[in-house]
C-alpha cells in the first residue's frame, strides 16, 4: 500500500475520456464498466435466444429430429444458464453501474477497481460456461442442476463440472459488485440525499444487492459440495452414501427464490422510474414502494420449498410454504397499484419505454396469478414440470425482466449514448415483443394443464399437442425478430440518431442534470438534494412537474474547474487478477498435468492460475488508488 | 478474497471518498460518516455468516446419520464418538480464543500510535494462528491415520468440510496479518491507518466466533445419545404435532 | 480516517474498551471455555439432559462476547449492529428450517427411520 505510506495526491487529473482498447481494458470509471456489462450481456442474451429458437424448433412438430435427446438437455441447460446468469443478471448489474451512481450523485462507486474485478471475473465465467461446446460438454442437468442428475455415475463427462465452476466464478463477480453496489448506496450519495429521498431504481440497487450477498452463499456451499461429490468422491448427494439427494434441492432453491426477485427487483426500479415520467407525476406511495421492496425481499427467503411441494415434504412444510408464497404476493401487488396509481389521472406520453414499462405491469399481473395458482401445493401436483410453470416463469422473467430492462434501455439510451433511439422503430420493436411474446407463452399454460411435461425433447402425435407447439413455435421467431429490430434501431441510432439534450424526457431524478453523455467525473459540482424527484424540483418548484410552470431557474451554482476534481487511476490489475483467476477455474476443467505435493493432486493451471491472481491482488493493494 | 480486495482496494479513509472531490464541493467524505471498506467488511461478515451457516446446516442435517447407517448394518468407517479428540481441539479453542485477544491487542496499541506494540501482537496473533492451523493438520492427519478420509463415510465427508473451510478461512486471515505485519515493518501503517487494522481485526474475530459455534456443535455435543441436538428438535417438532 | 468530518463515528470509537478489560474478557472466555470442556466429563449432565443446553448457552454467550467487545459491536455504529445481527437471525432461521425439513424428511422416509 504505497499510497499508504505517504498519502500523496496524485497528479494529472483524468477530465476527458480515454480513448482506444486499452483504456477500456484499463478502465475502472463506472460509466464504462456498466457499458461493458450491458453490451456483454446483450450478446449473451443473443446466444440464448439462439439456444431457445433451436429448441423451439425442435418442438414445433411431434417426434422432430432436429437435434438429439441429449443435445436437447444441453440446451435447455445451458438457455436458462445463459439467460438467467450471463443476460439478465448482468444487464440489471449495468444500469446499476451505469445509473444509480448518476442518480446518488457520485463521481463513482464506492471501489472502483473492484468495479472493473467484478465485471472481468464474469466475463471470464461467461466464457467457461460457454467454452463447454467446445468441449463437447456442456451443462446438461438444467439450470437448477438437480440431484442425482450431477452426480459422476449419472454424469460421467466434463458436462456438470464447466456448470458448477462456471457457477462459482459467476458468483465471484456476483456478489464482488454487490458489496461494491451495497457500500455505494450507504456511503456515496450526495449532501441532502437522505434514504428517503433517494430514487426508487437506487432503492431496489441496494436491496437486490443484499439479496445478492445473503442469497448466493447458499448456493456456493451447495455447489462447493457438488464439487467434491463429484471431484473427490464424497456422497453429499446420495442416498447409499448417508447424502441426501434433497439437501442440493433445498440448498438451490434457499438461493434459488431470492434469486427470481434478484432478477425482476431491477426491472420495477426502472419502471418505478419511468412511469412517473411519462405520466409528469411523482410515484404514488414511494415509500410504500420501498416498504414492498424491502418486505420482497425479506419474505422472499421463506418461500424456497414452494419448488419442492411434490417431494414429500408432509403436509405442515407444504402448508407454510404455501402460506409464505401467498404473502410475497402482497408486497408485489402493492407495487402495481403503486404504479397504475402513479398513471392514474397522468398526462401519459407513450413513447417505448413508458410501452416497455406498461408492458411490464401488465404482463407481470400474468406471470403473478399463475404463480399464485401453483402457490397452493395441491395445484402445483398439477403443474408441478409441466409448460404451465414454464409459462408462468417466463411471464415474470420476460414480461417483467426483460421488458423492464428494455424500457430501461429505451429511457436512459439518450444519456449513455447522447442520441434518442428511434420512436418508430421502437414501437416496432415494442408491440412485436408483444404480440411475439404472448404468442410463445400463453399457449404454454393450455399445453401445461394438458399434461405437457417440461425437459422432455420431443411428444407423441396424439398428444394432441401439435398445434399449439406449432403456434408457439411461430411466436418465438416473431420474438426473435424483435431484437433484430431492436440492433437495427440501435446500429441506425448510433450512426445518425437525433442528438438527445441534457434532459430529452423532462425526467425527475438528477442523472438528467448532467450532460448527455456525462462527463468522466459526472457532475461538475455535486448537485444538493433538497428533494425527492429533485430535478422536477429544480425545474418546478411547488408548481409539480404536470403544471408545465417553470420555476426561475436556480442561480448556477459555482463551477468547479473539472480539472481539479479528482478520479480514480486506471488499472489492469483488475483484469490480470481476473485472467489468473479464469486460469485457475479452466485448469479444474480441462486436461492439464497434474502437479502432486504432498497429499494434493492439482492440476498445474490451478496453482498456476492462483497466483497471477493473487500477485495480481497485491500489485493493485500497492498501486496508488489515485 | 472479497474482503481482501475490499480492505486493499483503497488507501485513504473514506473509501475512494476523495474522488467525491470533497475538498471542493466541501460536503463530508461519506454520506454515513464511516469508512467504506469497513462497511464492505461488514458486508462480507454478514454474507459469509450465510455460507458458514449453509456448511453447519449439512453438517448438523448430516450428524447422527453414519451411527444410523451402522444401525442399518450399513456403516462403514469411525464414528465420531470414536475419533473426535475433546482436549486436544479444547487446546486449539483456547490458541484461537488467545488470538482473538492479542488481535485486539494490536488494534489497541495502533490507535495509541503504538508501532511497536502493533507489531508484536500482530505477530503474536499469527503466530496462534498457525498454531491452530498446525493443529488442525496434526488431527487431519491423524484421522486419516485411524481411517477417517474425507471419502470415507457421510461424517468424514461433513467434517472435513466444514472445518477445512473454517481451517481456509484461517489460513486466509494468517496470510493478511503477515502482511499488514510485513507493511507495519517497512513503516507502512500508521496511527491514522488504525483501521486497516480493525478492518483484519474484524474478519479475525469473525473467524474466532465461527469456531466457537463449530466446537460446540461439532465436538462437544455428544453423538452416541439421543440427546443430540437435531434429535431434540425432532422431538419437539414431533410434541407439536409437526413431525 | 480523513479528517473532522467523521466526527459522528469518531465519537464511539472512542469509547473502546482499555486493554485491562480486553485480557478480563479473555480471562472470562477462557473459563467459559473450560467450564464446557469440564461439563462434558461430568456424567451427570449427560444423563440428566442438561449437557445440550447448557453447552448452547455457553458458546452463545462466547460468541456474544466476542462480537460485543472484540468486534466493538456494542460500542460501534448502530449500522454495523444491524447489517450483523440481521444476517445472523436470518442465516439461523434458514438454518432451523434446513435442519427441520431435512430431518422430519428422514423420519417419514429413511429406511428404518429414526429412534425418538
Ligand atoms: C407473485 C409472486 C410469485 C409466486 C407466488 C410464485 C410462485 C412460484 C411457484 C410456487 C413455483 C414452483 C412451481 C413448480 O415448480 O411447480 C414457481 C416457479 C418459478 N418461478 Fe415463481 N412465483 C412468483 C413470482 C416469480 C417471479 C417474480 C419470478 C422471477 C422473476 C419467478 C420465477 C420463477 C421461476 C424461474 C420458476 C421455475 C423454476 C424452475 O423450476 O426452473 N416467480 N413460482
Ligand atoms: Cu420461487
Amino acid at each position: 500500500m504505497a499510497s499508504i505510506a505517504q498519502p500523496q495526491v496524485m497528479a494529472q487529473p483524468i477530465t476527458k475520456p480515454a480513448t482506444g482498447l486499452w483504456s477500456w481494458l484499463t478502465t475502472v470509471d463506472h460509466k464504462r464498466i456498466g457499458i461493458m456489462y450491458g453490451v456483454t450481456a446483450f450478446l449473451f442474451l443473443l446466444l440464448g435466444g439462439v439456444e431457445a429458437l433451436i429448441i423451439r424448433t425442435q418442438l414445433a412438430r411431434p417426434n422432430l429430429d432436429v437435434v438429439s435427446a441429449a443435445r436437447y438437455n444441453e440446451l435447455f441447460t445451458m438457455h436458462g444458464t445463459t439467460m438467467i446468469f450471463l443476460a439478465l443478471m448482468p444487464m440489471s448489474v449495468a444500469f446499476f453501474n451505469y445509473v444509480m451512481p448518476l442518480q446518488i450523485g457520485a463521481r463513482d462507486v464506492a471501489f472502483p477497481r473492484l468495479n472493473a474485478y467484478s465485471y472481468w471475473i464474469f466475463l471470464g465465467g461467461g466464457i467457461i460456461l460457454n467454452l463447454s461446446w467446445f468441449f463437447h460438454a456442456a451443462p446438461n442437468a438444467g439450470w437448477y442442476g438437480y440431484a442425482p442428475l450431477t452426480s459422476t455415475s449419472w454424469n460421467p463427462g466434463r458436462n456438470v463440472d464447466f456448470w458448477l465452476i462456471g457457477l462459482q466464478v459467476l458468483g465471484v463477480a456476483s456478489m464482488l459488485a454487490a458489496f461494491n453496489m451495497i457500500v455505494t448506496v450507504i456511503n456515496m450519495r450526495a449532501p441532502g440525499m437522505t434514504m428517503m429521498r433517494m430514487p426508487i431504481f437506487s432503492w431496489t440497487t441496494l436491496i437486490v444487492s443484499i439479496l445478492l450477498v445473503m442469497a448466493f452463499p447458499a448456493i456456493t456451499a451447495a455447489l462447493i459440495l457438488l464439487a467434491f461429490d463429484r471431484y473427490a468422491g464424497t456422497g453429499f448427494y446420495e442416498y447409499a452414501a448417508g447424502g441426501d439427494p434433497l439437501l442440493w434441492q433445498h440448498l438451490f432453491w434457499v438461493f434459488g427464490h431470492p434469486e427470481v426477485y434478484i432478477l425482476v427487483l431491477p426491472a420495477f426500479g426502472i419502471v418505478s422510474e419511468i412511469i412517473p415520467v411519462f405520466s409528469r407525476k411523482p410515484l404514488f406511495g414511494y415509500s410504500v414502494m420501498v416498504y414492498a421492496t424491502c418486505a420482497i425481499a425479506f419474505l422472499g427467503f421463506g418461500v424456497w420449498a414452494h419448488h419442492m411441494f411434490t417431494v414429500g415434504m408432509g403436509p405442515t412444510a407444504n402448508a407454510v410454504f404455501a402460506g409464505s408464497t401467498m404473502l410475497i404476493a402482497i408486497p408485489t401487488g402493492v407495487k402495481i397499484f403503486n404504479w397504475l396509481g402513479t398513471m392514474v389521472k397522468g398526462s401519459l406520453r407513450f413513447t417505448t419505454a413508458m410501452l416497455f414499462a406498461v408492458g411490464l405491469v401488465s404482463q407481470f399481473v400474468i406471470g403473478g396469478l399463475s404463480g399464485v395458482m401453483h402457490a397452493s401445493p395441491p395445484v402445483d401436483s398439477q403443474q408441478n414440470d409441466t409448460y404451465f410453470i414454464i409459462a408462468h416463469f417466463h411471464y415474470v422473467l420476460f414480461g417483467g425482466t426483460v421488458f423492464g430492462l428494455m424500457a430501461g434501455t429505451y429511457f436512459w439510451f439518450p444519456k449513455i449514448t447522447g442520441r434518442l433511439l428511434d420512436e418508430r422503430l421502437g414501437k416496432w420493436n415494442f408491440w412485436m415483443a408483444f404480440v411475439g411474446f404472448n404468442a410463445t407463452f400463453f399457449p404454454m399454460h393450455f399445453v401445461g394443464l394438458a399434461g405437457m411435461p417440461r425437459r422432455y425433447f420431443t411428444y407423441s402425435e396424439d398428444s394432441g399437442w401439435g398445434p399449439w407447439n406449432l403456434f408457439i413455435t411461430i411466436g418465438a421467431f416473431v420474438l426473435a425478430t424483435s431484437f433484430l429490430v431492436f440492433i437495427i434501431n440501435v446500429v441506425k441510432t448510433l450512426r445518425n440518431g437525433e442528438v438527445a439534450s441534457d434532459d430529452p424526457w423532462d425526467a425527475a431524478t438528477i442523472e438528467w442534470a448532467t450532460s448527455s453523455p456525462p462527463p468522466v467525473y459526472n457532475f461538475a459540482s455535486i448537485p444538493e438534494i433538497t428533494h425527492r424527484d429533485q430535478l422536477w424540483w429544480d425545474k418546478y418548484g411547488d408548481h409539480g412537474a404536470g403544471s408545465g410552470v417553470e420555476r426561475k431557474a436556480p442561480a448556477p451554482k459555482e463551477q468547479v474547474d473539472p480539472s481539479s476534481i479528482h478520479l480514480p487511476n486506471p488499472s489492469y490489475f483488475p483484469l490480470v487478477s481476473a485472467f489468473g483467476f479464469f486460469i485457475l477455474a479452466l485448469g479444474m476443467l480441462i486436461d492439464n498435468p497434474v502437479l502432486t505435493i504432498g497429499l494434493l493432486h492439482l492440476p498445474i493451471l490451478v496453482p498456476i492460475g492462483g497466483l497471477i491472481m493473487v500477485v495480481a491482488i497485491y500489485a493493485w493493494a500497492f498501486e496508488p488508488a489515485g | 478474497m472479497a474482503q481482501a480486495v475490499a480492505t486493499l482496494e483503497t488507501a485513504h479513509g473514506g473509501g475512494e471518498s476523495h474522488i467525491g472531490g470533497a475538498d471542493h464541493s466541501g460536503h463530508p467524505p461519506t454520506s454515513t460518516g464511516l469508512d467504506s471498506r469497513k462497511i464492505a467488511m461488514w458486508a462480507f461478515l454478514a454474507s459469509d455468516c450465510m455460507f458458514f451457516g449453509s456448511l453447519i446446516a449439512m453438517y448438523m442435517i448430516y450428524r447422527g446419520e453414519a451411527e444410523r447407517l451402522y444401525q442399518a448394518g450399513q456403516g462403514i468407517g469411525p464414528l465420531p464418538h470414536e475419533i473426535l479428540d475433546i482436549p486436544y481441539t479444547s487446546i486449539s479453542a483456547f490458541v484461537l480464543l488467545m488470538s482473538s485477544l492479542t488481535m485486539v491487542l494490536a488494534l489497541a496499541s495502533i490507535q495509541k500510535g503504538n508501532v511497536r506494540g502493533l507489531r508484536i501482537w500482530l505477530g503474536a496473533t499469527a503466530l496462534l494462528g498457525a498454531v491452530f492451523l498446525g493443529g488442525q493438520f496434526f488431527e487431519f492427519t491423524e484421522f486419516k491415520h485411524e481411517g477417517l478420509g474425507l471419502t470415507t463415510n457421510i461424517f468424514g465427508s461433513s467434517f472435513f468440510t466444514l472445518t477445512g473451510f473454517h481451517g481456509a478461512h484461517v489460513t486466509i486471515g494468517v496470510i493478511w496479518l503477515m502482511s499488514l505485519l510485513i507493511m507495519s515493518l517497512r513503516g507502512g501503517v500508521r496511527k491514522d491507518q488504525a483501521l486497516n487494522v480493525e478492518i483484519a481485526g474484524l474478519y479475525w474475530h469473525f473467524v474466532d466466533i465461527v469456531w466457537i459455534v463449530i466446537f460446540t456443535l461439532v465436538y462437544l455435543i455428544p453423538y452416541d445419545e439421543i440427546s443430540t441436538i437435531t434429535h431434540e428438535a425432532e422431538g419437539a417438532l414431533r410434541q407439536i404435532g409437526l413431525g | 480516517m480523513t479528517h473532522g468530518a467523521l466526527a459522528a463515528a469518531d465519537h464511539g470509537e472512542h469509547e473502546h474498551p482499555s486493554e485491562q478489560k480486553y485480557i478480563k474478557i479473555a480471562i472470562i472466555l477462557t473459563i467459559i471455555t473450560a467450564i464446557e470442556v469440564a461439563i462434558y466429563y461430568i456424567d451427570w449432565m449427560h444423563d440428566s439432559g442438561a449437557l445440550v443446553p447448557a453447552l448452547f448457552i455457553l458458546s452463545i454467550g462466547k460468541f456474544l462476547t466476542v462480537i460485543g467487545y472484540y468486534m466493538h459491536l456494542k460500542f460501534d455504529s448502530p449500522l454495523f449492529r444491524y447489517m450483523f445481527i440481521a444476517a445472523l437471525v436470518g442465516s439461523l432461521a434458514v438454518i432451523g428450517a434446513l435442519i427441520a425439513l431435512l430431518r422430519v424428511h428422514t423420519i417419514d422416509f429413511g429406511p428404518g427411520g429414526f429412534i425418538s
